[in-house]
């Protein structure tokens, strides 16, 4: 196994031996980039040579017998819409094709202080609007465990990234399933945190009341190890929470004794993957032979959750998004004739067909005479989905569900079919809705060989019990150490 | 009474937007400073950058709560920002972040006073925004340039009742807003750099109609004269076209302040669906009551209140106390005066005269005077101790004005003190007596003007130095009658 196939715990323990070097592991990631990066089409930009600097620096402080701190060296790749000082933040857009922004954002900065040498930025749907990965300007990216497949979205890039190896981590942002379900495409850990638990400062902003960064990694110990980096309070961000942030990997307990498990009956829908239903119950099998306690419940208003999602996501991004125009900064259109008209080409001409699409919806939705109808309907009933989880946390401590309906699609599949598209993140969404922490795990395979994700869903603030649930599951359900084919020089061909 | 247009009345409600003074913009660290060169004081913050986020500035929600406690408003418990969505090259993020349904507060007034009778100007509600940038257009080339220096610096929105009837009353409400918030050190008051600015909303009803006719918005108005001849115009405008059978449009119009107009906006620039929702990037705002007692107990003395005092504890004429209270800076002058010198009325004499006229001569603000109030008392003693008379005094107040030297100096380096030594004028009276026989004789037949003459005659002959009341009695005892 190649050190870029294991995970940053594994990593992080031979470093402190002083067996590798953090240079000996940027270049293990380097050299599969190399290797697989053209058919997959993980990142928008490299950076390896500052990756290479930061982890000169770690291995500098190691050689002064120092502790350069518990992720050090381990390279990760950032998904594009998390603004990098000095490094071009395009969002997949081709309005931000050339912008490079002047500051960190919140989490950027933390990594940087924590020495994670940065790979680059990674690919994703447009301003993440999407769950493919194909609306991206550049170009989409491929699934590594099938390379005629998507790999979710809109953190594809990032998913795929540390699925292949071209990172060992990475983050990415979750507006309605944007890590969950793209980790669950690709077979590896996303966690969407609590609202407010991660700074969302310099994360370009989709739907700012859904936005939350969070990690994907290979397992659930990585995925508590990158929690503790990025959470916290920020001042620069008024809806950060300011709340002490727990040691997660004190919570990688494999002991689910005793826990109750709530299983929605809303969340098994007509249409889904009867191999997916069949990987998910079995899980919820699994828990109950480890001695939890796993119920049925219900979540009534879960039905809604798609109409409720893009009327308010939408409606935020059409503001959100307003101020790419051309006058300050990224694409302007030529050729125009007067101030509307440099507005309205340089948006036609920037922005993708999602995007354009999402922007009209948000704006019809918060239009005079139709906010009633849509916009405060939404959040209303908003209320009534985040209300629904309230009571279900009276009687469980986590909700388990499938991440997605399906595994990973075929590349151009749905992406004409926005309303099927839209169906991907149906079980997904609900936890931005109620602002409720989420992760994927790996939970088996389909008949085809692609992973199936499991969302286990908890209280807000409570990432510990979801992290102490899916390391149980994982520790005891052997799937971790499945690495897609491509890490092993195999599929790069494709199969159709 | 009040005033009506060929039967006719006029409903007139303000927006009054003013800038707040505090050190650094509403939702970033940025200066709040006006001017500077242009796109200086601005960060990716105040320009809209993608991925940043603003945070509120407390001391500006401290300035609103203040400004709102002076106008007798209601504080909210909760209030919540919201975003006004509109595409415009100054306005960076292409929303501001304003208030919509929940503003900071709401329901209070303000009273003025004209011709002589108080009305109560209701005032809806204050709320917190941020300012926009500035548009440059440059005359000769094709293109416009933006400055966003002033973006995001904190702006406040006073909404008044429709509760004004004429021109005057707008002006007057004016004048004592802005009075109040340069008392409460919020809002330096300058309406030539914008920084306190109204759009008026006029109508014009039948006299005594309960119902309200179609509006207008009046922009662009930018100081108090023009308030009062815009509106002056757009009523008179208003009145002539429902006399001619025609309708009000309701619209927004612009000021032109040389042609004397009032003009419609073009379309394109105000026809807006705001699409006002609550800023996801701001938390809802919980007002602790505590918090708002503590800033009450902050304020000042507000001008109406010091108005009475004044009144009541200086004994001073209405007249004088009105003018006085009417700036903060002029009502902290006499105070300070009258604290050397305890005579009010002669202080409240010498400002209103001699300094407002100094003033008004020179076009200069008080905070620019170069006397200061305890030098005034200075040679306010001079007078009262008989050192000098009235009229050097005037004298020697122009070269303190021109010198920036103190009274006593100038009075002893141009040898100015009174003549008070009996003997002395006794001397001079007798000569004067000697050369104005046909005087003397004229004042012994009874003209009393003749009096006045010979008065004259030995001031002059002292160049105004001799004491006058010294002068009148041995005069009378000399001449005799």
């Amino acid at each position: 196994m190649e050190l870029c196939d294991m995970t940053a715990g594994e990593l992080s323990k031979l470093l402190r031996r002083r067996e590798i070097s953090a240079r000996d592991i940027l270049e293990s990631v380097l050299r599969r980039i190399e290797e697989v990066e053209d058919v997959l089409h993980s990142y928008i930009t490299l950076t390896p040579d500052l990756a290479m600097d930061m982890a000169a620096e770690v291995d500098r402080i190691l050689a002064r017998g120092e502790d350069p701190g518990p992720l050090a060296g381990i390279p990760i790749a950032l998904k594009d819409n998390l603004c990098t000082k000095g490094i071009k933040t395009t969002c997949a857009s081709k309005i931000l094709y050339n912008f490079v922004p002047p500051y960190d954002a919140t989490v950027v900065a933390r990594l940087r202080e924590a020495l994670t040498p940065f790979v680059g930025k990674t690919n994703m749907d447009e301003f993440a609007m999407g769950s493919s990965t194909e609306n991206s300007y550049f170009g989409p990216t491929r699934n590594p465990w099938r390379i005629d497949t998507v790999p979710g979205g809109s953190s594809g890039g990032s998913a795929a990234a540390v699925a292949s190896g071209e990172a060992i981590i990475s983050l990415g942002s979750d507006t309605g399933g944007s890590i969950r379900q793209p980790a669950a495409l690709c077979g590896v850990v996303g966690m969407k945190p609590t609202y407010g638990r991660v700074s969302r400062f310099g994360l370009v902003a989709f739907a700012s009341s859904l936005d939350q960064i969070g990690p994907i990694t290979k397992d659930v110990a990585d995925c508590a190890l990158l929690m503790n980096l990025i959470c916290g309070h920020d001042p620069m961000d008024s809806t950060s929470a300011d709340l002490p942030v727990p040691d997660y990997t004190k919570a990688l307990i494999p002991d689910v004794k005793g826990m109750r498990i709530g299983l929605p009956k809303e969340y098994f829908v007509d249409g889904m993957d009867p191999e997916v239903e069949e990987a998910v119950r079995k899980a919820a099998e699994h828990f109950e032979d480890l001695g939890a306690d796993v119920r049925e419940i219900s979540l009534p208003h879960t039905e809604y959750a798609v109409a409720t999602y893009y009327i308010v996501a939408t409606s935020e991004a059409s503001s959100n998004l307003a101020r790419y125009d051309g006058v300050k900064y990224g694409y302007r259109a030529k050729g125009w004739k007067d101030l509307y008209e440099m507005y309205t080409k340089t948006r036609q001409e920037g922005f993708g067909a999602e995007v354009k699409r999402r922007i009209m919806l948000g704006t019809f939705s918060l239009s005079a005479g139709y906010y009633d109808a849509y916009y405060l309907k939404a959040l209303k009933v908003r209320t009534l989905i985040r209300s629904d989880f309230e009571r279900a946390f009276e009687d469980v401590d986590v909700v388990i569900t499938p991440t997605s309906p399906t595994a990973a699609f075929r590349i151009g599949e749905r992406v004409d079919d926005p309303l099927k598209m839209y169906l991907s993140d149906i079980f997904t969404i609900s936890a931005n809705l109620a602002g409720i922490p989420g992760i994927s795990i790996p939970c088996g395979f389909t008949s085809d060989g692609l992973p199936i994700g499991l969302q286990i869903l908890g209280r807000p603030f409570d990432e510990e019990t979801i992290i102490r649930v899916a390391y149980a599951f994982e520790q005891t359900k052997g799937l971790k150490d499945a690495r897609p084919p491509i890490a092993q020089g195999l599929g790069k061909e494709g199969r159709s | 009474m009040a005033r009506t247009w060929d039967g006719f009345e006029a409903v007139i409600g303000l927006e009054v937007h003013a800038q707040l003074l505090t050190r650094s913009k509403v939702f970033c660290g940025c200066s709040a400073d006006f001017g500077g060169e242009p796109n200086t004081r601005v960060c990716p913050i105040c320009l809209g950058f993608p991925g940043v986020l603003p945070v509120l500035n407390r001391k500006a929600l401290e300035f609103t709560i203040r400004t709102a406690l002076a106008l007798n408003c209601k504080i909210a418990r909760f209030s919540k920002f919201d975003r006004k969505n509109y595409f415009y090259p100054d306005l960076p993020k292409n929303y501001q972040i304003s208030q919509y349904d929940m503003p900071i507060s709401y329901d209070g007034y303000l009273d003025i006073e004209v011709d002589g009778e108080t009305r109560r100007i209701g005032i809806i509600r204050v709320h917190l925004e941020e300012e926009t940038g500035k548009n440059i257009h440059l005359a000769d080339e094709e293109k416009s340039l933006v400055d966003f220096n002033r973006t995001g610096v904190p702006l406040i929105e006073i909404v008044s009742k429709p509760d004004m009837r004429s021109p005057e009353e707008a002006k007057e409400y004016l004048m004592r807003l802005r009075d109040i918030l340069m008392y409460i050190d919020v809002c330096n008051g300058n309406m030539e750099e914008g920084s306190f600015r109204c759009d008026a909303n006029v109508s014009v009803r039948p006299v005594g109609s309960p119902e309200l006719g179609t509006k207008t918005e009046v922009k662009n108005m930018n100081s108090f004269k023009n308030v009062q001849r815009a509106l002056e115009y757009e009523i008179r405008r208003q009145v002539e076209l429902i006399k001619a059978g025609k309708k009000v449009v309701q619209e927004t119009r612009l000021w032109d302040v040389e042609a004397g107009v009032t003009r419609p906006m073009r379309t394109k620039e105000y026809a807006h669906d705001y699409r006002y929702f609550p800023e996801p990037d701001l938390v809802l705002m919980e007002i602790d009551p505590e918090w708002v007692e503590e800033i009450r107990r902050s304020l000042p003395e507000l001008p109406a209140q010091r108005l009475e005092r004044f009144i009541r504890d200086y004994n001073i004429p209405e007249y004088d106390a009105r003018i006085l209270t009417s700036r903060k800076a002029l009502a902290d002058y006499f105070e300070r005066c009258v604290q050397c010198f305890p005579k009010p009325k002669v202080v409240s004499n010498w400002i209103m005269v001699d300094i407002l006229g100094a003033l008004s001569a020179r076009g200069m603000e008080i905070e620019e005077f170069p006397i200061p109030p305890e030098r005034l008392a200075d040679l306010l003693k001079l007078v009262e101790d008989g050192t000098i008379n009235q009229r050097t005094a005037k004298d020697v107040f122009s070269e303190m004005l021109d010198t920036g030297k103190g009274p006593e100096e100038i009075v002893r380096s141009k040898g100015l003190t009174q003549i008070s030594d009996e003997g002395m004028i006794a001397e001079i009276v007798e000569k004067v007596l000697a050369e104005n026989m046909d005087a003397v004789e004229s004042y012994r037949k009874g003209k009393e003007k003749a009096f006045g003459f010979l008065v004259g005659q030995v001031m002059r002959e002292t160049r105004g130095k001799a004491n006058p009341q010294i002068v009148n009695r041995i005069l009378k005892e000399k001449i005799g009658r």
